[in-house]
C-alpha cells in the first residue's frame, strides 16, 4: 500500500469543502487505511483529513496516543461525517499542517468538545473531548470544511485583546 | 536569491509607512523575506529581510527619497542565512511584575543559564505611570526539562516577579 500524496497551500482545492460519507462500504475502508499509512509517514502529524490528499469526503483520523508529553485522549480515532454539538472554554495553542510546511502559529480553540462522528463500519459514537486532542478535532473539521488554520492564526498582541472585550 | 539583507526602518508611526516602503521595493523587483514591523512607542519599526539583485548601497540610494519624506532612519546589514529556518518553541514563559531597574536582564538571565533560548520577546509596560507594571511574553527553546526551569526561575518568586512557565505541544494535523 502506498501513501497519498498531501496537498500543499497555495493548492486551491484545500478550501474545497467536503461532503457527507453515505456509502460505508470496504472501498471507504480502504481508503481510511491509506490515509492513516499517509499521516504516520507525515513528519510527526496527530491528524490528518480527507480532503488533505484531494478526496472531499468528510473523513478525518486523530491520534493523540502518542505525544511526546502524554495527554488525555481516546486513542486512534476514525472519525466520519464528525460534528461538534458542544463548546466550552477557549484557549491559545500553536499548530502546524502537513499542508502548510515551514510555519506554525497560534490559533483559538474550543477547550472542551462533544463530538458525535461515525467509524468506518457506520457506527455512531459520540466522544467527550479536552485540550491537545479536542484541538486536534478542531483542526480537522476545518479541513472538511475548506478551513487552514492560517485563516485563524491569532496576532502577536491585538487579537487576544479584542476576543477579551467583545466576548 | 541567497544574499540577504537586513533593513531596519524606524520612525514616527503614520499612515502609508509598509506601503511606500515595500512599493519602492517592489517596482525594483526586490524580494521581501521574513519581517517583524510593529509600534513600539508611537513609532513605527520594521525589520525586513531583503533580496535580490541590489546591494546595500543601492538599497540606501533606492530608498533615500520615502525615508526622507516619512521622517524614517534606515539602516541596511548583509546578513548571513535565510528563509526556512524555523525553530519551533517547546516552551513559553510569562512574566510580570512591579517594574524596576533589572526585571529584563534578571529574568532573561535565568533562562540563558538555564539553556533556554529565546525565539521571540514582547514586553510592554503596563499599569499607570506611577505604578508601572512590566509585561513580557517569551517563547523560546529549553533543552532542559520545564522542572530545571521551574527550579531556577524560582527564585525570582521569590523577589515579587511572577514567573510562569508552560509547555508548547505543538499540533500537527
Amino acid at each position: 500500500m502506498e501513501p497519498l500524496q498531501i496537498l500543499t497551500i497555495p493548492d486551491e482545492r484545500l478550501k474545497q469543502p467536503s461532503e457527507p460519507v453515505t456509502d460505508f462500504d470496504d472501498g471507504l475502508r480502504d481508503f481510511v487505511a491509506r490515509l492513516e499509512l499517509t499521516r504516520q509517514q507525515g513528519p510527526a502529524a496527530v491528524g490528518i483529513a480527507a480532503p488533505q490528499v484531494g478526496h472531499f469526503q468528510r473523513i478525518a483520523i486523530v491520534d493523540c496516543s502518542n505525544t511526546r508529553k502524554p495527554v488525555p485522549n481516546h486513542g486512534n480515532l476514525v472519525l466520519i461525517n464528525p460534528e461538534i454539538t458542544h463548546w466550552d472554554g477557549y484557549e491559545v495553542g500553536r499548530e502546524g499542517c502537513l499542508s502548510v510546511p515551514d510555519y506554525t502559529g497560534n490559533v483559538i480553540r474550543a477547550t472542551r468538545i462533544r463530538l458525535t462522528a461515525r467509524d468506518e463500519c457506520g457506527e455512531a459514537h459520540e466522544y467527550e473531548m479536552e485540550g491537545y486532542e479536542a484541538r486536534a478535532v478542531q483542526h480537522e473539521i476545518d479541513h472538511l470544511d475548506g478551513i487552514l488554520f492560517i485563516d485563524r492564526v491569532v496576532s502577536r498582541r491585538t487579537d487576544l485583546f479584542k476576543r477579551k472585550v467583545y466576548r | 536569491m541567497s544574499n540577504w539583507y537586513m533593513l531596519t526602518l524606524t520612525g514616527e508611526d503614520r499612515p502609508g509607512i509598509v506601503a511606500r516602503v515595500t512599493r519602492v521595493l517592489f517596482e525594483r523587483d526586490m524580494n521581501l523575506g521574513e519581517a517583524s514591523m510593529l509600534r513600539l512607542g508611537g513609532n513605527f519599526t520594521i525589520m525586513m529581510m531583503v533580496s535580490g539583485h541590489m546591494d546595500a548601497d543601492a538599497l540606501q540610494q533606492a530608498l533615500s527619497e520615502v525615508v526622507r519624506e516619512l521622517g524614517l532612519s534606515l539602516h541596511i546589514d548583509p546578513m548571513k542565512g535565510g528563509l526556512h529556518r524555523h525553530v519551533p518553541p517547546n516552551l513559553m514563559v510569562r512574566v510580570s511584575g512591579a517594574d524596576r531597574a533589572g526585571i529584563v536582564a534578571r529574568v532573561t538571565g535565568v533562562l540563558a543559564d538555564a539553556g533556554f533560548n529565546i525565539l521571540d520577546l514582547e514586553s510592554d509596560v503596563a499599569g499607570t505611570a506611577e505604578q508601572p507594571v512590566y509585561i513580557m511574553q517569551i517563547a523560546g527553546v529549553a533543552t532542559v526539562p520545564l522542572e530545571s526551569l521551574e527550579q531556577a526561575v524560582s527564585g525570582l518568586r521569590e523577589e515579587g516577579i511572577e514567573v510562569n512557565i508552560s509547555p508548547v505541544e505543538m499540533l500537527v494535523g
